[in-house]
């Protein structure tokens, strides 16, 4: 039997919507400094393993990882890319760890959306190049398409996809990373711009820059370390077609397979009353909704009708992105599941300031990896 | 420590300048030979990796996922790791740490590369790998940093074109025997200093070709392994290491960063003389003069030594320590990640006596396969057993 893994050192920077005074180089090395310094460790000679999320076209770089040792402290050690979400890249440390080799690991994931000139154009390059490409369909149409289709076959009105929205950018106010918090009400989305109906611009995360970085240890080095651990229980990840034209628009089955993977290691058989929070993807505001369906957190009946309540709300019974999620905190890309999962420990280990919940002993997270992509990563999280 | 993980099927396509198939299809064909190889199916098959390098090459952002079907990766957990050229070989330290953590019995590993999407010519896609502000507008490619690469090495040693070129006649003359093979051919020495120069002291048959092609290959926990076949290939180590970025800044003449990861492996498989204790060795061969540096990298042999042993012909496929049997990148083809796997399916087709006219001569009980890429900057190892 393996030893139980634990997050041992967090850090982050700001996440804002343009960061013209510092590099992505600058950003992952800000997140570093704060990870180590909370882990207590020297990334030189005690980290055993690195694992950086990105994407070479939102880099704007071929073969990114070449950039990623120096500002991590990584140079001529253990250290490769996983090209997914870093919730993809926290289930990699958890395997590396889990073979007995390696003691410490440390994931980064970071986004510098504000370089990028062209993200639309970048986007429509991950559609198929035969038989989509050529139809010039813009992700948010694609995203539209969606949300009707859940919409529509789950009774879920525009008012309670609009609540998704509220609450997590005013969950984002008292977050002190949030770069997208603002305090909007339903009437707001009366006014809201069509983007591709019924979606609309407020309904849409938008881009923000930043980093994140985290350091997991395994047990026995957890306890050598000074810093209080939160146990990793459970990493799923799982992906569907990747075509557009053969894959459920309504249901996505890759992300009840991987939680069914998550919870079986985290032996969770009621997740709907097991976890204390949940941290899901909320990159369009019907995402979160589909999201909580397919995790098994909700029903397609009371999943529109318990947002419009309250019950997913900070002060409710099961509260759902109360880090204000990629709506409230910024769309980051590959970085955008390892934000959640960065204010998911914050929470579980009571360091959430103003955030705080009464109640946080288990949680989990889910990413996903946007238009037009069917891949999805769950970790579970208990204190 | 971990579980053993073991090698139990492989696939391969033929290597050619320019497949009629997609990427999707060739990921497909070479899964499907990997899977029929041990008689196995889609659904014994818990996990799945897939290698490519950039995106650039295809013009699809996000490829792990556009060819996630492909790769028998619907419906499963599906992971695209990534070391640029080193991809091939860490595509296998992937799928280890797969089985080897107890989360999954058996991963399948497939490493795709279709480079001719790229037109012209798949050396343009290169000038994005270097950094946007100091090198880019210098329009870099690979064939010039290598030259000043392989400038240092001979400079560093005393070396002649000759002394280079013997490594390309060997592995193009060992791919005649292989069926997969690109460019296999019996040239000599002469042919070799004669071929067009392309940045100097590169000429256009010290490098290898531009490639499309997949392999894949099965890597399961020994319970399964045992099931499955009566040979199984045990991965008895994996290392990587990803130098600095600033690679002007190196002594481009010994590839510290693969002696970096051969230690890791070698550590974990227990070699402690690998010059010894190795039997048969597939270093990454994109140049000529990449297997002579790969092989000190490696410690089969002291610095600035390999030359020699090239010349007394103990590299040969009938030699006391055959290097790239296979044909290597400069004889079967270089599609970029694929090309790294194609070693390790050469080292299991030699250490279960499987390869034919091209099996070595000595009896071989554990291989090295080397794969490195990125800006001269990261290696990766694997070493196989039986």
């Amino acid at each position: 039997m393996s030893e139980r893994i634990a997050v041992v050192g967090i850090g982050a920077t700001q996440f804002r919507t343009i960061t013209p005074d510092v590099s992505y180089k600058e950003l992952m090395f800000d997140a570093a400094v704060r990870a180590y310094a909370d882990a207590g460790i020297n990334p030189r000679t005690e980290v055993d393993t690195f694992v950086t999320c990105a994407e070479d076209y939102i880099e704007g770089t071929s073969i990114f990882d070449e950039y990623v040792p120096d500002q991590l402290g990584a140079a001529l050690r253990q250290m490769h890319t996983i090209t997914g979400d870093g919730l993809h890249g926290i289930a990699t440390a958890v395997m590396q760890l889990r073979t007995g080799r390696f003691g410490t690991a440390v994931v980064e994931a970071h986004s510098k959306a504000s370089n990028m000139l062209t993200p639309d154009g970048i986007a429509a390059c991950a559609q198929d190049p035969v038989t989509v490409r050529p139809l010039c369909l813009n992700s948010n149409f694609i995203a539209g398409l969606e949300m009707n289709r859940f919409c529509a076959e789950n009774g879920i009105t525009r008012d309670q996809c609009s609540a998704v929205a509220v609450k997590n950018r005013s969950n984002a106010l008292v977050n002190p990373i949030a770069g997208q918090a603002a305090g909007l009400s339903l009437d707001d989305f009366k006014y809201a711009k069509p983007v591709s109906l019924p979606l609309t611009d407020l309904d849409i995360a938008q881009p923000v820059d930043g980093a994140i970085v985290i350091v997991l240890a395994t047990e026995s080095k957890a306890k050598e370390l000074r810093g209080k651990p939160v146990w990793l229980t459970g990493a799923g990840w799982c992906n569907g077609s990747p075509n557009l034209e053969t894959r459920d628009w309504s249901a996505p089955e890759y992300v009840t397979k991987a939680a069914k993977m998550a919870y079986g290691q985290a032996g969770v058989t009621d997740p709907r009353h097991y976890f204390d929070f949940a941290e899901v993807d909320d990159t369009y505001t019907y995402k979160e909704l589909q999201h909580l369906v397919a995790l098994g957190l909700a029903s397609p009946c009371d999943v529109g009708l318990n947002t419009e309540q309250g019950k997913t709300a900070r002060n409710g019974k099961r509260p759902v992105n109360v880090s204000g999620g990629a709506l409230g905190m910024g769309y980051m890309y590959e970085a955008s599941g390892l934000a959640r999962f960065y204010c998911a420990v914050q929470q579980l280990r009571g360091e959430a300031g103003a955030m705080q919940l009464p109640k946080a002993k288990t949680a989990i997270v889910q990413a996903w990896r946007g238009v037009p992509t069917a891949s999805t990563a769950v970790i579970t999280l208990a204190a | 420590m971990g579980n053993r993980v073991a090698i139990v099927g492989v696939g391969m396509t033929k290597f050619v300048r320019r497949a009629l198939e997609t990427g999707k299809e060739l990921s497909w064909l070479a899964s499907k030979m990997a899977l029929d190889s041990c008689g196995m199916t889609m659904n014994q098959i818990d996990s799945v990796v897939m290698g490519t390098a950039p995106d650039t090459f295809d013009g699809v952002h996000m490829k792990g996922e556009y060819l996630s079907d492909g790769a028998g990766g619907f419906g499963k957990p599906y992971m695209r790791g990534f070391v640029g050229g080193g991809t091939g070989v860490f595509s296998v330290a992937q799928g280890w740490y797969h089985v080897a953590s107890g989360m999954f019995d058996t991963c399948l590993v497939v490493c795709e590369e279709k480079m001719s999407t790229f037109q012209p010519h798949a050396q343009a896609a290169f000038v994005t790998i270097f950094d946007h502000i100091i090198e880019r507008p210098l329009k870099p490619n690979l064939l010039w940093i290598f030259a000043l690469e392989m400038n240092r090495y001979m400079t560093t040693y005393g070396l002649r074109k000759e002394d280079i070129a013997r490594v390309a006649v060997k592995n193009k003359t060992n791919a005649l025997y292989h069926p997969c093979a690109q460019i296999a051919a019996p040239v000599t020495v002469e042919d070799v200093l004669n071929s067009e120069v392309l940045a100097w002291p590169v000429q256009r048959l010290d490098v290898s070709p531009v490639s499309d092609g997949a392999v894949a290959v099965i890597l399961a926990n020994e319970s399964v392994a045992r099931r499955v076949t009566d040979k199984p290939v045990w991965v008895e180590g994996c290392g990587w290491a990803l130098d600095t970025a600033y690679w002007t800044n190196r002594d481009l003449c010994y590839p510290r960063y693969v002696e970096e990861a051969a230690r890791m492996a070698y550590k974990m498989a227990g070699v402690t003389d690998p010059r010894h204790q190795i039997h048969v060795a597939e270093p990454y061969d994109p140049f000529d003069y990449k297997e002579l540096h790969h092989m000190e990298g490696l410690m089969l042999c002291g610095r600035g030594e390999a030359p020699q042993l090239t010349a007394d012909g103990v590299t040969a496929r009938d030699g006391e320590l055959p290097v790239c049997p296979s044909g290597g990148l400069l004889g079967v083809g270089n599609p970029i990640a694929a090309a790294g796997l194609m070693k390790i399916a050469e080292l299991f087709w030699q250490l279960r006596g499987e390869a034919g006219k091209r099996q070595i001569a000595r009896k071989a009980k554990r291989g090295v396969a080397q794969a490195w890429g990125d800006l001269m900057q990261v290696g990766t190892v694997v070493v196989l057993g039986v």
